[in-house]
């Protein structure tokens, strides 16, 4: 396969003039895609950068996006929605884009099966869209068998709004229609799962509103976990906004849940009594998205494995999973890393469909939390493939100093708002 | 015309670009500084800057020269040749 670019050949053929049809060449815009098809499934950071860049790297790959619904709500700063400092549409981003930039194919329908031997992805509509390479971004689904008493009816009383949308308003309101000197209970999982500082900023933006709105309240921490992401950043903040008002109770003190009980409003630590709340978000435990169980895309523990330079899957053929359901350790499950591997993904896409061999990857995350509406806080890494797989690379990387003033907060605060306009736009933009 | 005629009849249908390193570590920058370094937001934009200016930027923030909150983590990161080709790359965007 040659490396002339379509950009290249309809110049050329625009020099050419009329010569296009002479030359028995295909129209280009109207040809069947010289340069493969590629279906990529989930529309959200890693499926649409996937996507967005596939196209980017090569106009000659015929690209379709199949993503259940019309609009996306993102994980990042819908906790900021939850603390009132923004509404569901500065979260909601669409896919007109993606398809008129970037001539994307975009099909909103559910992937419900994957035909790996005769390379065909079976929709919910009833039709099958065949590829050269399928992308499988699907997310995460939630453990609805890991806390006793915590189903999927459950999560209508106890909101996990850990996936944006309807869940996130259902925590919004009980937030405002809960007294002053309430009780907020969340219940973060194990690890690993998707954003690892997203409860704490949670906490955060939480106090933020009860401060301003309720300020006798409380949230409590019940963790299943003996530490946590920036954790002394986050400490450190809690104490300097909201002091008193975070109590985190660690997996160590009992802090681990084993079930909750919807009509009494209680959740029950490992030891010790049950805990009655007002607001109660249970944080599940949770597994790469339903489609990739259905594929046989996931090993004993629901994740993806995959080959970390390409992401193709290591247990099916011509099949990459990337995002929240593949295993890139140490990058951790969050939209940016998402992104970043979408990108990698793309290229070693182009590399294998057009012949050509792929320049070595480097991968990176950045991802910054809100501890208040004018204190941010980040982490950062950069990662290369090493001999056991993807590494962070010594001496990079890292969070924000402990010891920084105000000024540097406030700069990391506005940084975290042009971050999310940045990966938004970058993604879906 | 005579070359271009040469090289078209000699052209293969399947076309495709060149995939190069240096797109690809830029891909990790456009994430905050926005795709072709056009940063809708707060993050500087870094489309079109010189080749000079970005790579001196990101050595001094890399030998914690220059100020930075989180751009000191990123570019020790990156070995000298990187950094020459993500400059490069953003000055042709």
């Amino acid at each position: 396969m040659g490396k002339t670019t379509r950009r290249n050949f309809v110049l050329s053929v625009g020099a050419l003039g009329a010569a296009t049809s002479t030359l028995g060449w295909p129209v280009p815009g109207h040809a069947k895609a010289a340069g493969g098809r590629v279906v990529v499934i989930g529309g959200g950071f890693g499926g649409a950068s996937c996507a967005k860049y596939l196209r980017r790297l090569s106009s000659d790959i015929d690209v379709t996006l199949v993503e259940r619904d019309s609009k996306f709500m993102t994980c990042p700063f819908s906790n900021a929605v939850l603390g009132g400092m923004y509404d569901m549409d500065f979260i909601t981003h669409g896919y007109d884009a993606l398809r008129e930039k970037y001539g994307v194919k975009v099909v909103h329908d559910s992937a419900v099966d994957i035909d790996a031997g005769a390379k065909k992805v079976r929709l919910g509509g009833g039709s099958s869209l065949p590829y050269d390479r399928l992308v499988v971004s699907p997310g995460i689904d939630l453990r609805w068998d890991a806390i006793e008493g915590y189903d999927e009816a459950a999560s209508a009383t106890m909101p996990h709004a850990w996936k944006a949308g309807e869940q996130t308003m259902i925590l919004r309101r009980q937030l405002e229609a809960m007294p002053d000197g309430g009780v907020v209970i969340i219940a973060p999982p194990g690890n690993p799962f998707r954003c690892p500082p997203g409860p704490y900023e949670r906490a955060s933006l939480i106090a933020h509103y009860l401060k301003k709105n309720k300020p006798r309240s409380k949230i409590l921490i019940f963790d299943a976990k003996p530490k946590f992401s920036k954790q002394p950043l986050f400490e450190q903040g809690w104490e300097a906004l909201y002091p008193g008002m975070i109590e985190w109770i660690s997996e160590t003190d009992g802090g681990a849940i084993d079930g909750v009980d919807v009509k009494a409003m209680t959740v029950n630590p490992t030891f010790g009594d049950p805990q009655k709340g007002d607001v109660i978000n249970v944080i599940p435990p949770q597994k790469a998205g339903t489609i990739a169980e259905v594929a046989g895309l996931t090993d004993d523990n629901g994740w993806c494995p995959v080959n970390q330079r390409t992401f193709e899957s290591k247990l099916q053929k011509d099949v990459h999973v990337i995002g929240d359901a593949s295993i890139a350790t140490p990058m951790p499950k969050s939209g940016f890393a998402a992104s970043s591997q979408g990108k990698v993904c793309a290229t070693a896409i182009v590399a294998s469909l057009t012949g050509q061999e792929m320049p070595d990857p480097s991968y990176v995350n950045t991802c910054y939390s809100l501890v208040g509406p004018d204190y941010g806080i980040s982490v950062a890494a950069v990662y290369r493939l090493g001999d056991a797989g993807i590494a962070a690379v010594p001496g990079a990387g890292g969070v924000s100093p402990k010891d920084a003033g105000d000024e540097f907060r406030v700069a990391e605060s506005r940084y975290a708002v042009g971050w999310y306009q940045s990966i938004t736009s970058d993604t879906w933009g | 015309m005579l070359l271009l005629s040469a090289s078209l009849a000699s052209a293969p249908a399947v076309q495709a670009e060149e995939l190069s390193r240096a797109a690809l570590l830029s891909a990790s920058c456009e994430g905050c500084h926005g795709t072709g370094g056009r940063s809708p937001g707060a993050i500087p934009a870094i489309a079109g800057k010189s080749a000079d200016y970005l790579r001196e930027a990101l050595e001094s923030f890399r030998a914690g020269e220059r100020e930075a909150t989180v751009m000191g983590r990123h570019a020790t990161g990156y070995s000298d040749e990187e950094i020459r080709q993500i400059a490069e790359y953003f000055s042709k965007q």
